[in-house]
Parts: structure tokens; C-alpha cells; sequence
């Protein structure tokens, strides 16, 4: 066992000089290596971090939302349901909210408009998102006019603008007392956008789910999980995508990495000739060129990585932004908490060294396969 | 002893360009002595040289080492037996450029998962015994034609081999270093080590040290002569 | 979810895999019909050359498939989210009717692979390489278990869709159900903990004789196997409630969660090394008599064997503190 490691000891020395002796050749694949690691680390970090938000985002959503439907579309829920709901067996908490989106045509942009539950706004004002602000320059105490539906025109005035903290769902939030919600949208005081339900043991929410679109037959309930489901789906799928449309770019990386192995010079050709006369063997020559491949497989790696952290968590993903996240105007501007997750890291380095190790096998063994007596000669 | 048996050697076999160049060689290599192939270029010397030190197998015929069969062996245990039997020094003496004096020495031993350190001394010592210390950290390309054959010397040495072969060793000196090769030669002799040389060059050929001369035409041996030292 | 990197990574590995096998398949067929090492034609001399090449490519592979088992089982477990009632491995295996078959055949491709590459180092030691018919034989023969595992791993990922409803692990680790699982989570703790104790003994007992004589080392090959079933078990049955503080909550995937501290895999990891190692004694053990591997398979055997006392060891060791330190009590 000592020897075995001693051996690659000696071996992994003569691997680092014999990089550094032809720093040219290896130079330019160690930076297209580590350009492809550095894309596909920011793709799997950036989605992770997204992730994340989204996860962390919905553990504050009620566990299940009730809404009505007519003809499959999204109606008004009677504020009567909210009882019924309450009475249910397991049901920790049923509250009515309103909410709706508004267009602005001048923006071509839509805000979400809410009544909170957890705060009391004035009539006449709102408690703008951060979006919104930026985009109608609204700071506390200036008008905000915002036109119904009815053709009327409603002036708010900006009371406070909502944290940062969250921006990935309250960017384009407007926060509004009920009496001008309903006179903004014209519903009746008995109606309702949906009920948030809160249920005592989490396990029973599927349950409970079940046994409200069983007792309100007009109504869909959909769980917290259902939401995460979706958007997890929604992520991996895009960033597989991604992943997939980064094929083309990594093959044509391991072509260059077979060739690079391929393309012994004269003087490696030599160098190789002589260790066989000496009295390295085939294996040994192949276990050493493997080093050279798993030395600079672990530099583009870190590098690649280093990169894609900094890229991602330093600089906001500048450069996949638009793809990942989807396309709208009311754009939040939030900081993606670093987190770095062992199996992703493990993930990648099997979709890149792998392929690249098995890319390197065949020129690397031709190169081994030198004649010692080629040396002699 | 090592005892060669028809060996023969064919390059290309079945192709246009096929080329005999070891034909039915029978040999024998006392242990302890010096013993020269002479012959001109062509007449299959080194040829006959990479079968005796296991550098390649022969095409028919047997080669024995030490009684033991070894023309049978692939190629991994021939470079077990090659690496702890014998040592190399080739006629350019075929130093990695760009790699240090001292690491060139020590690349035979890699394989082997020495202790790095002991490697190192065993290495030091050698150059030293050659009159090389100080040459340690010298990249070999800077080396003068004396030095750089002082330094393969060593480097055959590294593994503390039983048989040294060199191939053409004086091809590319001057007298004054020939002459101090040959005494290289004869301290190594007189370690009881076996040396086997090729060379045309009469000052090798007919040099005291020198124990047997085998003469070699077209990959057959000719005459011999047996000179006693 | 054929789209997720992690899938993705274990399908190209598997692929990856089968090609080099079916390679190295092609080639062992050529091997078993010209292999002569006795002569020294050209046309032998290529067939030694290229062993060097199939011997590097399958030893690449057949690690990567030793590590694509764990990958295998916490992509399953990361995966759980997305499916309704899942909350381990167990929920994402349930998801498909490819889940299960496909951890199986992966269980048994991890030692296959394992047993082949201590096969493939013994044989490097030989000098006129002594088990190469034996080793190309045995290939063809686990390659159809390779492609098997390959081709269920594709199309489990590929059916598996979110909108399924599973059911967790609490109820296939149930008395309740029925099948293998909820067998082994009815098994009495008390007695199973007992078995596997007293199966770890006779295996570190005969590991003393399995140093020196072939015919023990062949028979703790053979209980090495059994105790990987009787582990299994136990780990179902008694070890994992332990773990959990929980007497009916008998999943061994649970196990592999970070609330648990990643415990699942100091249990894991040694109990599959350990049983690896010791099943390769077994062929090993065969080519005792081969004037090459005379000296080898001896010492090789006395390697394995103590390797595999010692990760079985490390396995125990595991167990017992886990149980020591739990706050449950069963009786």
C-alpha cells in the first residue's frame, strides 16, 4: 500500500513537470475546459440558488389555496365558503384574501394588487414593491394613479415601499385597503379572490385538499406542494434544457481533448520512448498520462467553479438571466444566497470528467504503446 | 549467465519491407566479464543487444536468463526483469531535455514506489561517485558530451543493476573521455557486474578491460575471438 | 425526468458504461479464441498491446459504476420533492415500476464490478496472465446484467412523471403491506439484531483461518453474502427505528437524509465495501493453483480478507453506537 502511494507520488511529480514542460499545449485546453465547467457550473448553481428562493419564498404560502372555477377559469370564491372550510376536521386557520393584477398600459407591465391580511393600509394609499417604485419613480407621499377597469381613474398615495428581502414576489406588489380593492375592481362585499387554508398536521394536507373539492364541488384546492412541484419542474426542466443545448459545446471540447492527446510531438514521442527503455512500462506510461488528464481536469475544475460562484453570486448571473428566469419588465433586482451543494459538484464532475477521461483513453494508450526499442534506434 | 538459443528477429514479418535482422543467433554471456559485439552498422548488433536485455522478444529461439525462460514473458514482466537486471546506456545517451540532472537519474526507480528520499540519496551518490555532484539541478540539455554520458551512467545505475549495456558508447567522444569510460567500465567490472558493449571502435574492441569480442555480420555471428583480459 | 443534470450524469455513466463493455466484450471473444502466451507473433503481441487498452477503459468504467450506485440512490432521495407523498428515496423509487428493479440491478452491478476489478488486479500480478480467459468470460457473461441495469435506469428516469401520487416509505416499511420490504420491517428486532451479531461474529472468526487456508477463504466469501442479506434486514428491521427514535419507522433511505446526519452511509459504505472485498476472495481463491499467481492469490486473499474484517468491523461499530446512543428502548 505504502509503495502504491509513493508510486503515484513519483508519478504525480513527473505528471506536474512534464505539464509545465509543455505549457503551451496544455494551456489552451485547460482554458476551453474550464470555460464549459465555468457555463455549466453557473447553469446548475444559478438554478439551485432559484431554487432555493422559490423554496424558501413558498414556505411562507398558506398550505392550501382555495379558488373557484367557472367553465375551467378563475372566478370570485363566495366569503361564505370560508365557514364551511373552517369547520372541516384538521383545518387549523381559513381566511378569505383578495388580490388581483392590474395592467399598465403606459409600462405594458402588470402589478399585483393585495389586500394584506398582516397590516392595515389607509384608503387612499398603497405600500408599493420595489418594481413599481423604480419603474413610476413612486416614493413615499407621491400620487399614483392607476386606471379601472370601469374606465375610472384611482389615486393612490404611496405610503411606504415593501423590502428587498423577498423581491422575487413582491417586486410588483401593491399593497391596498379592501373598500378601494373592491371599488378598483368591482366586487361585491360577499365575494372573495380565494381562501388561504392552514392545516394542522402536514401530513394531512392532501387530505384535507381532497376533502374540500369534495364538499364545495365548484372549487379547486391547490397545496403548497403542488406550487413547489411546479416550479421544480419548471427549473429542471429549463435547466436541463440548458444543459442539453451545451452538448454541442462539450463535444466539441472532447474532440479537442482527443486531439490534443492525440498529437504527440517528436519529442514526446521520445520522451516516452526513452521512459519504456529505462523501464517504465505500458501501464505505468498510461497511468501517468491518466494523471496528466485528472490534473488538468481538477485545475479547469476549481477554476471553472471559482468562476462560475463568482459569476453567479458576485455579479447576478449577468449572463443567463434572461433564459432562466423568464421574460418580464418589472424586473427584481435580488441577491442570490450562495450555497454550494456537494452533489451538484458531484454531478458535474461526472458530466465532465468522465466523458473527458473517456475521451483521452485510446490516444493515451496509443502514446503508451510506443516501442522502447524505438528509443534505441 | 545469459544464454541465447537461435535466437531470431524479424521486422515486418509478411510484408514487402520484412527484415531479418538477428538470423539464428546462439550465445552465451559469461557473468562478471565485458564482452563486445562488434560489427559494422546493419549487421544487427543493437538488434541483437535489445533481445539480450529484454528490450524486445525475439521472433523464434529462446533467451535465458539465469537458467529461467524469459523469451515467453509479456511485455510487463519483461520490464520487471529489464528494470532490476539491467541498465541502459544508449548511444545518445537519450536524456529527457528540460527535466533536471537528478531526476533524469531517478525516473528508472519511479515505477518502482522507492521511497522518495532514499531515491534521492542512492541518486546524489551516484552522481557523486561519477564526479557529477554539484550537476544536480542542471537541466539536462546543458550538459557537455562527457557529462551527459556520465549522467546515463548513472541513470543504468540507479536500480543497482547485475549487467550494464551501452550501445556505441564512444560513437560520440574524443579519446581522452573514451579512455575514461573504459576505466568507468572496468571499476564496474570489478564490482563483479557483467557489461555488455557494442561498438566498431578499435580503441574499445582491443581495450585491457575487455574480455570477449563477438564479431557479428549481416544478424549472423562470424568468428570469435576470445581475448583474455 | 430525463432532463435533471444528476440524471443526466448517471444516464451518461451508465451508457458510457455498456459501450466499454460491449468494446471490451468484442474483444474478449477475440481473446478467448487466440489468446497464446506461449508464442511470440505479431498477431499475439497486438492482443497484449490492446489488453492494456481495454483493461484501462474497464477499470475507468467499472469505478464509475462502483460510484454511480450512490449517486444512483441520493438522486433518488433529491428527487423526492418532486413527487406527491414522497418524502425519501423510497417515494422517487415508487414513482415508476422501474424504481426497484433498477436499485436492484444496480446493488448487484456495483458487485459485480467490484468482484471483476479484484480479478483484474490479481491477474495483472501474474506473469503470463493466468486468469485472462477466465476474466473475459465472466465479462460476456455480466454483460447482459450490465445492459439490463442500463436499459431500467434510462427508462426509469424517463417514466417517471411528477403528477403520480406514491406512497412513503412509512407504508412500504409497514406491517401492513406485503412483499419484501414489509417482511423484512416485521421481522423482531430483538431476534434480527441477535442474527446479525452472531453472523458478524462467525464472519470475523473465520477470517482468521481465511488468511491461511483457501477452503475457509472460499467459505467467508460465501457468508460474506450472507450477511449482506441478514444486514440488509436488520438494518430494516431493527437498526433503522433506532436511528429514527421511532419504533415504526423502519425505511433504510430515511437514513441517508442530512436530519440523520448522513448516518445511511457509515452504515452503507462499509457493509457494501466490506462484502465486496470478502466475495472476491471467491474467484480468486480458484486460481490458487496457477504457478504464476503461486504467491499472489495468498497474499492477495490475507489483503482481502483483512480488508473486509475491517470495514465489517467499522459496519458493527456503527450499529452498535447507534443503538447505544439512541433514545428509543425496544424490547
Amino acid at each position: 500500500m505504502r509503495r502504491w502511494i509513493e508510486r503515484q507520488r513519483c508519478l504525480v511529480d513527473f505528471t506536474v513537470s512534464s505539464l509545465l514542460r509543455r505549457r503551451g499545449k496544455n494551456l489552451g485546453l485547460i482554458v476551453v475546459y474550464t470555460i464549459i465547467i465555468f457555463v455549466l457550473a453557473s447553469v446548475m448553481l444559478f438554478s439551485q440558488a432559484l431554487r432555493r428562493e422559490a423554496a424558501a419564498v413558498l414556505s411562507n404560502a398558506p398550505e392550501i389555496v382555495v379558488q373557484r372555477m367557472v367553465a375551467g377559469r378563475h372566478d370570485t370564491v363566495p366569503a361564505a365558503y370560508v365557514e364551511t372550510i373552517r369547520a372541516i376536521r384538521g383545518v387549523a386557520q381559513a381566511e378569505g384574501r383578495l388580490w388581483g393584477y392590474y395592467f399598465d398600459p403606459g409600462l405594458s407591465a402588470n402589478y399585483t394588487l393585495m389586500v394584506p391580511a398582516d397590516r392595515t393600509v389607509e384608503p387612499g394609499s398603497a405600500v408599493i414593491g420595489h418594481a413599481i417604485a423604480r419603474e413610476r419613480n413612486g416614493l413615499p407621499g407621491t400620487p399614483l394613479f392607476l386606471l379601472s377597469e370601469r374606465g375610472k381613474m384611482h389615486k393612490f398615495t404611496v405610503a411606504g415601499i415593501l423590502d428587498r428581502v423577498s423581491d422575487l414576489i413582491a417586486a410588483d406588489l401593491m399593497l391596498v385597503a379592501e373598500r378601494d380593492f373592491r371599488s378598483m375592481f368591482a366586487i361585491p362585499a360577499d365575494a372573495l379572490t380565494d381562501i388561504a387554508v392552514s392545516v394542522r398536521n402536514p401530513r394531512e394536507v392532501a387530505t384535507i385538499a381532497a376533502k374540500i373539492s369534495r364538499i364545495l364541488p365548484d372549487v379547486r384546492a391547490i397545496t403548497r406542494g403542488d406550487i413547489l412541484r411546479t416550479y421544480e419542474a419548471a427549473f429542471n426542466w429549463r435547466e436541463g434544457m440548458v444543459l442539453v443545448l451545451m452538448t454541442g459545446a462539450v463535444l466539441a471540447f472532447l474532440i479537442l481533448a482527443w486531439d490534443k492527446a492525440s498529437g504527440l510531438s517528436a519529442e514526446e514521442r521520445r520522451e516516452i520512448g526513452i521512459l519504456k527503455a529505462v523501464g517504465w512500462e505500458t501501464s505505468d506510461v498510461i497511468r501517468q498520462k491518466l494523471w496528466e488528464g485528472a490534473l488538468i481536469s481538477l485545475t479547469a475544475f476549481l477554476f471553472g467553479y471559482a468562476l462560475a460562484y463568482l459569476h453567479v453570486f458576485r455579479f447576478d448571473a449577468l449572463l443567463f438571466e434572461p433564459a432562466l428566469k423568464g421574460w418580464a419588465v418589472l424586473y427584481p433586482r435580488f441577491e442570490l444566497r450562495p450555497s454550494v451543494d456537494a452533489f451538484q459538484v458531484g454531478t458535474l464532475l461526472v458530466l465532465t470528467m468522465l466523458p473527458y477521461i473517456l475521451a483521452t483513453v485510446v490516444p493515451v494508450w496509443r502514446a503508451a504503446t510506443i516501442d522502447p526499442d524505438v528509443a534505441m534506434r | 549467465m545469459i544464454r541465447l538459443t537461435e535466437v531470431t528477429k524479424v521486422f515486418n514479418q509478411g510484408r514487402h519491407n520484412e527484415h531479418h535482422a538477428v538470423k539464428g543467433v546462439t550465445l552465451g554471456i559469461e557473468d562478471g566479464r565485458v564482452t563486445v559485439l562488434k560489427g559494422p552498422s546493419g549487421s544487427g548488433k543493437t538488434t541483437l543487444l535489445t533481445l539480450i536485455g529484454c528490450l524486445a522478444r525475439p521472433t523464434s529461439g529462446r533467451v535465458h536468463h539465469g537458467g529461467r525462460d524469459i523469451s515467453g514473458l509479456p511485455e510487463r514482466f519483461l520490464t520487471e526483469i529489464r528494470r532490476r537486471t539491467f541498465g541502459f546506456v544508449f548511444q545518445r545517451f537519450n536524456l529527457i531535455h528540460g527535466v533536471s540532472v537528478l531526476e533524469n537519474v531517478m525516473l528508472p526507480a519511479y515505477p518502482l514506489g522507492d521511497d522518495h528520499g532514499a531515491l534521492r540519496e542512492r541518486a546524489l551518490t551516484l552522481l557523486e561517485r561519477l564526479g557529477l555532484d554539484g550537476k544536480g539541478e542542471a537541466k539536462a540539455e546543458w550538459l557537455s558530451g562527457g557529462e551527459a554520458q556520465r549522467v546515463a551512467i548513472a541513470r543504468a545505475l540507479i536500480n543497482d543493476p547485475q549487467v550494464i549495456i551501452a550501445d556505441e558508447p564512444t560513437a560520440n567522444l574524443d579519446t581522452a573521455l573514451s579512455r575514461a569510460f573504459l576505466t568507468i567500465i572496468g571499476e564496474l567490472k570489478a564490482e563483479g557486474r557483467t557489461v555488455i558493449l557494442t561498438s566498431h571502435d578499435p580503441l574499445v574492441c582491443e581495450a585491457d578491460v575487455v574480455d570477449r569480442v563477438v564479431a557479428m555480420r549481416d544478424g549472423r555471428l562470424t568468428e570469435r575471438e576470445l581475448v583474455e583480459a | 425526468m430525463l432532463f435533471h443534470p444528476a440524471t443526466m450524469a448517471l444516464n451518461l455513466a451508465s451508457l458510457a458504461n455498456v459501450a466499454a463493455l460491449v468494446l471490451a466484450a468484442t474483444f474478449g471473444v477475440r481473446i478467448l479464441r487466440h489468446w497464446n502466451i506461449a508464442s511470440g507473433s505479431e498477431g499475439q503481441l497486438r492482443l497484449e498491446r490492446q489488453t492494456y487498452l481495454v483493461s484501462t477503459l474497464l477499470g475507468i468504467v467499472l469505478a464509475a459504476e462502483l460510484v454511480s450506485l450512490f449517486l444512483f440512490v441520493y438522486t433518488a432521495d433529491r428527487l423526492s420533492v418532486m413527487f406527491v407523498g414522497a418524502m425519501c428515496a423510497v417515494g422517487t423509487l415508487n414513482a415508476s415500476v422501474y424504481g426497484f428493479p433498477a436499485l436492484g440491478l444496480k446493488i448487484a452491478c456495483f458487485f459485480a464490478a467490484a468482484v471483476w476489478l479484484l480479478m483484474n488486479a490479481v491477474d495483472n500480478r501474474g506473469w503470463d496472465y493466468p486468469m485472462i480467459r477466465a476474466k473475459y468470460g465472466v465479462l460476456l457473461l455480466l454483460l447482459p446484467l450490465f445492459a439490463a441495469a442500463a436499459a431500467v435506469q434510462v427508462a426509469f428516469f424517463a417514466d417517471l412523471k411528477g403528477d403520480v401520487l406514491v406512497s412513503c416509505c412509512s407504508k412500504l416499511f409497514t406491517a401492513g403491506g406485503s412483499g419484501v420490504s414489509a417482511g423484512m420491517a416485521t421481522l423482531p428486532p430483538m431476534e434480527t439484531l441477535t442474527a446479525l451479531g452472531i453472523v458478524l461474529a462467525v464472519v470475523a472468526t473465520m477470517a482468521w483461518p481465511a488468511r491461511r487456508s483457501p477452503r475457509w477463504a472460499l467459505a467467508y466469501a460465501a457468508v460474506c453474502a450472507v450477511l449482506f442479506a441478514v444486514a440488509i434486514a436488520a438494518v430494516v428491521s431493527a437498526v433503522s427505528p433506532y436511528i429514527y427514535e421511532h419504533p415504526h419507522h423502519h425505511c433504510p433511505f430515511c437514513l441517508l437524509k442530512a436530519e440523520y446526519g448522513y448516518i445511511g452511509y457509515a452504515l452503507y459504505l462499509p457493509l457494501f465495501g466490506g462484502v465486496a472485498l470478502g466475495l472476491g476472495v471467491a474467484p480468486i481463491q480458484a486460481f490458487r493453483t496457477r504457478e504464476s499467481l503461486a504467491l499472489v492469490v495468498p497474499a492477495a486473499s490475507r489483503g482481502l480478507v483483512g480488508a473486509s474484517v475491517a470495514l465489517l468491523l467499522v459496519f458493527a461499530l456503527v450499529v452498535t453506537a447507534t443503538i447505544a446512543l439512541s433514545g428509543l428502548r425496544l424490547t
